[in-house]
């Protein structure tokens, strides 16, 4: 069973949530269990645990390479590319390939007839696997500073899981390509949101979207206490169950801070997370991807 | 003049923070980069004066009338977007980049293209001057296309009403669309915060910045959360040659504030933390003169 932690704004608990909740259920006896850092450009996971690498590997995507031996300049490939990633100027003789541009779909290579185009291969990102303990995995994707999309990075960190057992993804902020990729295969949603004007606007965002997708979810509401309380009349209005509210606390701010768990220190915690994680399971656990 | 304020990481307070330079100002133009997630206009209610479509890609569909099931484009997508679904050729919204392979290589011409022409980009008046936003639909892929719409059309409108100042709230994270944010501004503030994962994204917010040899600036916010932390980032700054901005306290004001949709200045002008603030940006508008 996948669950994702997402939210539409940023920095509202989503690392905090998947962590302490990972932490908790890693300590039952689940067969297969895995923590997915999907938030590929800003990967935080990690901070919160110690695990020793069992492996790291490049995600590579493909860009072209144009031998101009052969290169006629007929400007096929050019016309082929849904991206402009290939600059040319055939008077002068001049053709480049825009390798930020690319997103490596191979369309110039079936374009070009005079067998001009081969194909490199670029790291978008590396993938990490870390064993946490015998029957638990974090998976850590992390995209190279500068590539275009996290999308393939995130892709291949799921994928790493095997697809069985229980797998947490933490998803990336917002609601666009990188959370649409991360949620997808999802069977539950959990949303992390604060009770702020900002933190609404952005859940309304997440739950339309998911609603769409037909994606079942619920809400965790953190730094409860700190904001106002039309995120609960919004909640009860939808429909949409809070599944916890962790209180705005300085300790357990402090805790993050340090890159700590929470849980470690407030053991009443880790059993509330067990609980919802056990509700959750109960009720989509058997639903297919 | 072109001051965009970003963070790495989500939550810091960017929003807040660009708001506030907003209204610290005489007339300014505010752009709204972060189109995933939009905020400002939740605190300034702008008035809607226009309205333009941005097409931010397209996504291939099949006709099924002419579609005879040979399972070539299957075999030519490599974003793993067509499959057979109960032996039919089927192609996933979700995976799916638009790179048109599919559409022509079809031998029935079965596949055509349809533009993603649900993300806006609006322009209206508020209280403080002219305000641009973006709203990328969900699901788009967050080029940064959208992003340089929405700078393009501030500057024209600072010409034309001959406004100097543009401040741009971006978004988070450190992929295309944050490098769109920054790309050739005069001034980039990086807010962060005091924790393990601020100062991680910190650092990485950093070199993406330092890659284009942009006056950065760092604003520690929530700095009473872990003085150490706060420390650490302060000389992390010093020895990196990163012009070190101020640290702003916590206060749960900030958070009432924008509960009453108004800014720091407007709704705490005699806080420490709007002094604070007022003094930043001096600095930043003052620098070089």
């Amino acid at each position: 069973m996948k669950i994702a932690i997402a939210s539409g704004k940023g920095g509202t608990g989503k690392t905090l949530v998947s962590t302490n909740l990972f932490y908790s259920i890693s300590k039952q006896n689940i067969k297969n269990c895995f923590l997915v850092d999907c938030d590929a450009e800003e990967p935080n996971d990690m901070i919160f645990f110690k695990g020793k690498v069992e492996k790291t590997f490049d995600v590579n995507q493909k860009v072209p390479v144009i031998n101009e031996s052969k290169c006629t300049y007929c400007g096929k490939c050019h016309e082929f590319c849904n991206y402009n990633a290939i600059f040319i100027l055939p008077s002068a003789k001049i053709i480049k390939v825009i390798e930020d541009l690319c997103h490596g779909c191979g369309a110039c290579s079936v374009a070009c007839k005079f067998d001009a185009i081969s194909e490199k291969e670029v790291s978008l990102g590396t993938i990490s696997r870390f064993y946490f303990n015998k029957s638990s995995t974090i998976v850590e994707a992390k995209m190279k500073i500068g590539v275009m999309s996290p999308v393939p990075v995130i892709k291949a960190a799921v994928k790493e899981t095997g697809n069985e057992g229980i797998i947490i993804l933490d998803s990336p902020p917002g609601t666009s390509c990188p959370f649409i990729q991360t949620v997808a295969t999802a069977d539950y949603v959990i949303l992390v949101t604060e009770p702020t004007p900002f933190g609404l606007s952005d859940l309304k965002q997440s739950v339309d979207t998911l609603k769409t997708m037909n994606k079942p979810c619920g809400v965790i509401i953190n730094r409860s206490g700190l904001g106002g309380n039309e995120i609960y009349d919004y909640l009860n209005q939808c429909n949409i169950p809070i599944l916890m509210e962790i209180p705005f606390d300085k300790e357990i701010a402090s805790h993050y801070s340090k890159g700590e768990l929470f849980v470690k220190y407030k053991k009443e915690w880790e059993q509330h997370f067990i609980s919802m994680f056990n509700s959750i399971v109960e009720k989509y656990g058997n639903s297919s991807n | 003049m072109e001051i965009a304020v970003i963070s790495g990481k989500g939550g810091t307070g960017k929003s807040s923070i660009s708001a506030a330079f907003a209204t610290l100002s005489d007339k300014v133009i505010l752009a709204d980069c972060d189109v995933d997630a939009a905020n400002l206009y939740i605190l300034f209610n702008p008035t809607h004066e226009e309205e333009q479509i941005y097409i931010g890609g397209q996504k291939a569909i099949i006709d099924y009338s002419k579609c005879y099931n040979c399972g070539l484009c299957v075999s030519y997508c490599r974003f793993d977007a067509i499959s057979f679904v109960n032996s039919k050729v089927t192609i996933s919204e979700v995976s799916c980049d638009g790179c048109k392979l599919c559409s022509r290589i079809c031998p029935a011409n079965a596949i055509s293209m349809v533009n993603s022409d649900k993300s806006l980009m609006y322009t209206g008046t508020f209280r403080n001057g002219k305000m641009v936003y973006g709203r990328l639909a969900p699901g788009e892929e967050n080029s940064g296309k959208l992003v340089n719409m929405v700078r393009d059309k501030a500057k024209t409108i600072a010409e034309a009403e001959n406004i100097e100042t543009i401040i741009i709230d971006g978004p988070p994270g450190i992929g295309c669309p944050v490098i769109s944010t920054i790309t050739g501004v005069e001034h980039v503030v990086i807010v962060t915060e005091p924790s393990m994962s601020g100062l991680n994204d910190l650092q990485r917010t950093i070199e993406i910045c330092s890659k284009f040899n942009l006056t950065t600036w760092v604003i520690i916010n929530k700095c009473d959360l872990n003085p150490e932390i706060s420390n650490k980032i302060q000389e992390f700054c010093l020895s990196h040659n990163i012009n070190f901005l101020c640290r702003l306290p916590f206060d749960p004001e900030v958070v009432k504030a924008m509960i009453n949709k108004k800014t720091i200045p407007e709704y705490m002008p005699d806080y420490e933390i709007n002094k604070l603030l007022k003094n930043a940006l001096n600095i930043i508008m003052n620098y070089g003169r």
